[in-house]
């Protein structure tokens, strides 16, 4: 029967006994290091829940923003013209 | 507005850069874990050692690439948070839930099996242990899927409605999402596209052993195993291939006149199978938009729908609106000039629709709102100032399409040259031009593995969501200054890690070559 101690081991075994796994494992550890401690925290913040204010949700804020790089029907209408 | 520009173009260099780094990993994952599964099926069912060696041996380099593709594409999901939040916003759940399926189903399934692969070679039963990479390989094939389903929407928006008071499109039909016709097209094709990766892979690394005089017998095992998978995916690359085009002749009709430089159309159109571009054809439209061409009579049409004789809309047929239906048939639609229109009359009925919320017009509400449903088909036209920027990149479509078409050509000849030799004339492999014309395939399958998604990604332009959302819509209002400076953070990142990695691989291969792979039996 398959129990948790089996599996751990299992795991901690196939650890213990890596060779180029090492490597990659630090590989991975420093690209998930910079990916979320660096680049998530200082470059890329959610941009909509910092423009949402009390009475504004994010939909007005697209909203807004979308809008205003569109066309009104007369404005097209008088471009056609 | 040129602020925005700025921000526009350095977002989608970003993303552009960060997907296609993604890619070089993944096609190389979905081929190699079916290699390996079939390998190791072999020594399964025939009990012979030597196979054990040699699918250890491609197993530690799937490995590798395994490692170094993780967590590459949680930077797109970043950038979908800040560079493309609008986008985000508009499309929030259709784009988000085949995501959230991809992360949870396929990733656990892939975290669980990977580590009996490796850890468990002498601890799990050996039909245990093919099973679960064969579930890998299955795995990394599902993961594959939820992506391209979530790509395949923006590319055919189906399954949803939009929501005006949400401002964004909410999924009304889970299954027409998920078995969208370009979805179930785009998996096969990038699916079998990463078989004959992997095949090329294996036979390019076999041919490097075979020139340096190591493990001979595994080499050649080797490529009879990678040039039967390579050869098998190629021919359902191309038949999936077709699939696609008849689903862009459809969908995307724009992306597929790019795609052939076809400005005007014709019954039995040719499909050009080398030309140069003429760019003076944008502003002159006189001129020969492609020169010292060689062309298929009739090739283009048969690609589209089958059929030989029928017409294909070139560019400027479909601004003035002749397109032709799925059986074949030529039509007049709307002109580009019309959906510009019913873009802005649903833009503005948007507008209404806000102003009635704001003073409570219930009735105001429901006019806008039917006027917005009238019209959302074109929406995105809305966001055009003239028709003509409804047409995408064309030079880089055309180029990048045919560059993948001739590199497919070549790899299908490599295939049975390789399958040839090794079965027929072994002496072949003696020889070193040979042997560096295998090694060679190696970039060239990488290169038409790209140019296919730079066919796929710059072809739609200028669609973020086709026909919805332009690109330039979806944008988030940032400066480009932020964008740059991550764009050149990314570049920099991704060619240090990506020396890393090759450098981990070439050393694994060097040295483990060295060894007799087909004893390594531990």
């Amino acid at each position: 029967m398959l129990s948790v101690k089996s599996i751990i081991d299992f795991y901690r075994d196939g650890f213990r006994s890596m060779t180029v796994g090492r490597s990659l494992w630090l590989l991975i550890i420093i690209k998930v290091a910079i990916i979320f401690g660096v680049l998530k925290v200082f470059f890329f913040p959610d941009i909509l829940s910092g423009k949402t204010s009390p009475g504004h949700d994010e939909g007005a804020v697209v909203r807004n923003e979308i809008m205003a790089r569109g066309h009104s029907t007369a404005a097209t209408d008088a471009s056609h013209r | 507005m040129n602020e925005l520009i700025g921000t526009i173009d350095w977002s989608r260099a970003q993303f552009a850069l960060t997907a296609m780094y993604h890619w070089l990993f993944v096609p190389l994952t979905i081929g190699l874990a079916l290699i390996v599964a079939i390998m190791e099926t072999i020594y399964v069912r025939t009990g012979q050692k030597a196979w054990k060696g040699i699918t250890k041996f491609w197993m530690t380099l799937f490995g590798i690439n395994f490692a170094c593709g993780i967590a590459t594409g949680l930077i797109l999901e970043f950038q979908f948070g800040t560079n493309w939040s609008n986008y985000s916003w508009f499309v929030g759940d259709i784009f988000g839930a085949p995501l959230a399926i991809e992360g949870l189903f396929a990733f656990f399934l892939e975290a669980t099996f990977v580590a009996v692969m490796f850890f468990g070679w002498n601890k799990v039963g050996k039909r245990f242990h093919l099973t679960a990479t064969w579930l890998t390989a299955i795995g990394v094939t599902l993961s594959a899927f939820w992506i391209l389903v979530a790509n395949a929407w923006m590319q055919n928006p189906v399954g949803m409605e939009f929501d005006p008071t949400q401002m964004r499109n909410v999924m009304t039909d889970f299954w027409a999402v998920a078995f969208n016709s370009v979805a179930i097209n785009k998996f096969f094709h990038a699916v079998f596209s990463g078989w004959t990766l992997a095949g090329v892979f294996v036979c390019g690394i076999s041919c490097w052993m075979l020139w340096r005089r190591r493990n001979i017998e595994a080499a050649r095992r080797s490529i009879k195993t990678g040039a039967w998978v390579g050869l098998a995916g190629l021919l359902l690359t191309m038949y999936t291939g077709h699939g696609s085009a008849v689903e862009v002749a459809r969908v995307q009709p724009m992306k597929l006149a790019a795609m052939e430089g076809l400005y005007d159309g014709h019954v039995n159109e040719e499909l050009i199978l080398f030309g140069i571009y003429n760019s003076e054809i944008e502003t002159n439209p006189q001129a020969e938009p492609i020169k010292a061409k060689i062309a298929f009579p009739g090739g283009l049409s048969f690609l589209a729908n089958g059929k030989t004789g029928t017409f294909v809309p070139g560019i400027n047929d479909l601004i003035e609106g002749r397109e032709i239906t799925p059986a074949g048939d030529t039509i007049n639609t709307i002109s580009y000039r019309e959906r510009m229109s019913r873009g802005a009359a649903a833009q503005q009925a948007l507008r209404d629709y806000d102003q009635c919320v704001a003073c409570g017009d219930t009735a105001g509400m429901e006019i806008a709102r039917k006027e917005i449903a009238a019209n959302y088909q074109y929406f995105g036209y809305g966001f055009l100032n003239t028709p003509e920027e409804a047409i995408p990149p064309v030079g880089l479509t055309f180029y990048s399409f045919h560059i993948m078409v001739a590199l497919g050509m070549f790899l299908l000849l490599f295939f049975l040259v390789a399958l040839y030799a090794v079965y027929r004339r072994p002496a072949f492999f003696d020889k070193k031009i040979v042997l560096f014309i295998g090694l060679l395939s190696i970039p060239a399958v990488w290169i038409c593995s790209q140019a296919g998604w730079i066919v796929a990604e710059v072809g739609r332009q200028p669609w973020i969501v086709q026909d919805k959302m332009t690109t330039g819509s979806g944008i988030s209002d940032i400066g480009s200054g932020a964008v740059q400076t991550t764009f050149w953070i990314f570049a920099i990142l991704f060619t240090l890690l990506l020396v890393a990695e090759i450098s981990i691989m070439l050393r694994q291969i060097s040295r483990r070559s060295k060894k007799d792979i087909q004893n390594d039996n531990d």
